[in-house]
């Protein structure tokens, strides 16, 4: 019962996240958002949606803090999918499919992962991995010449 | 006759003039086309607490179980092996990722003396921390939520920590956090840390929660 209050509560709380599913807490260089055909460019405080797209230039890194208090982060050179997101704060059941193209990940998995090990999925060009309550780091380099 | 020569060298300046054709018969030796692979890595490191989790890769039909601290999974020149890194290895190969990672949403607990929206003695000394760790982030999303024991009336603890929180709040504004990024609530006796009998005095249910992302 307790729980189930603090959970409505802090639902009703943070309206500021109605509708996104994260927020951008850290950006240096160059940074952008890809949303719909748009690429936008990512300034602090900035939701994150789902369908976004995550990338960085070669001087670029961001961070972002999501609903269900799963942080990543992002090195220069990346391209990360926010592919599906979804959270439900009074549950804790959601998933959070992500998938990075190329450059570099750092994950701290959230609560849906403490909920269902499966929520989580991060997929690399050669790779699906599921996620069961870690820290973890990925790298891709690109096949080129 | 001097029409003829004029001719000629109309015909000579004619033949000049013409472009040269451009040399067809270069030879581009064969480029080698190296072509580098796709290369991956994946590594587990262990939380701040010491714990570390467990991260299932699954290449192909290769199925990589990685649960201790640096255990890696790579693809390298077409290779899928696991491997064991060093902390100092990750740390570099992945510094400027791991420096952007933003901070850890967490809770903090501030504790009240009976009655009133004073902090106790000890939880004064934690305030200084507190907000200490709150400005080192760049926008922190916060939720005070305050919290009485079950002494007095249920209307009246409504009001009490409403009154927590709103002082708490007033600490977070004071160091420059701005007030949109606060938002707060009253719970009265509702939600006890430390269930207890009605009129029971209890240190640890009043408080203040801190949340912040």
């Amino acid at each position: 019962m307790r729980w189930t209050l603090l959970v409505c509560l802090f639902c009703f709380a943070a309206g500021v996240w109605a509708g996104d599913v994260g927020q951008i807490k850290a950006a240096t260089g160059a940074v952008f958002l890809e949303r719909q055909g748009q690429r936008l460019p990512a300034t602090l405080g900035m939701p994150v949606l789902e369908s976004d797209t995550l990338v960085t230039g070669a001087d670029g890194s961001a961070g972002v803090t999501f609903s269900d208090n799963s942080v990543l982060s992002v090195g220069p050179g990346s391209v990360l999918a926010i592919e599906r997101y979804a959270f439900d704060s009074t549950t804790h059941n959601g998933h959070f499919d992500a998938s990075l193209k190329k450059g570099t990940l750092a994950v701290v998995s959230g609560k849906m992962v403490k909920q269902s090990p499966d929520a989580m999925r991060v997929r690399t060009p050669s790779s699906i991995m599921g996620v069961r309550g870690t820290e973890f780091v990925v790298k891709v380099i690109e096949p080129g010449n | 006759m001097l029409v003829l020569v004029l001719g000629a060298l109309v015909i000579l300046g004619a033949i000049y003039a013409e472009p040269v054709p451009p040399e067809k018969t270069v030879v581009v030796p064969p480029k080698a086309v190296v072509q580098r692979p796709l290369d991956e890595t994946v590594v587990v490191l262990p939380s701040p607490d010491g714990h570390t989790g467990t991260v299932v890769v699954q290449r192909g039909s290769e199925r990589h179980v990685l649960n201790q601290p640096f255990a890696a999974s790579r693809l390298t020149g077409g290779q899928s092996a696991m491997a064991q890194l060093s902390d100092a290895e990750v740390r570099q190969s992945f510094s400027v990722a791991l420096q952007a990672l933003p901070a850890r949403p967490t809770t903090f607990l501030l504790y009240f003396v009976t009655g009133t929206d004073e902090l106790t003695d000890e939880s004064k000394g934690e305030l200084k921390k507190i907000l200490a760790a709150l400005k080192q982030r760049a926008v922190p999303d916060i939720m005070v939520a305050g919290h009485t024991d079950t002494v007095g009336d249920p209307e009246a603890n409504d009001l009490l920590s409403v009154q927590r929180a709103e002082r708490v709040k007033g600490f977070l504004i004071q160091i420059g956090i701005p007030s949109t990024q606060v938002q707060t609530a009253g719970r009265g006796q509702r939600e006890l840390l430390v269930p207890t009998a009605d009129n029971i005095d209890e240190p640890r249910n009043r408080r203040v929660e801190i949340n912040v992302r």
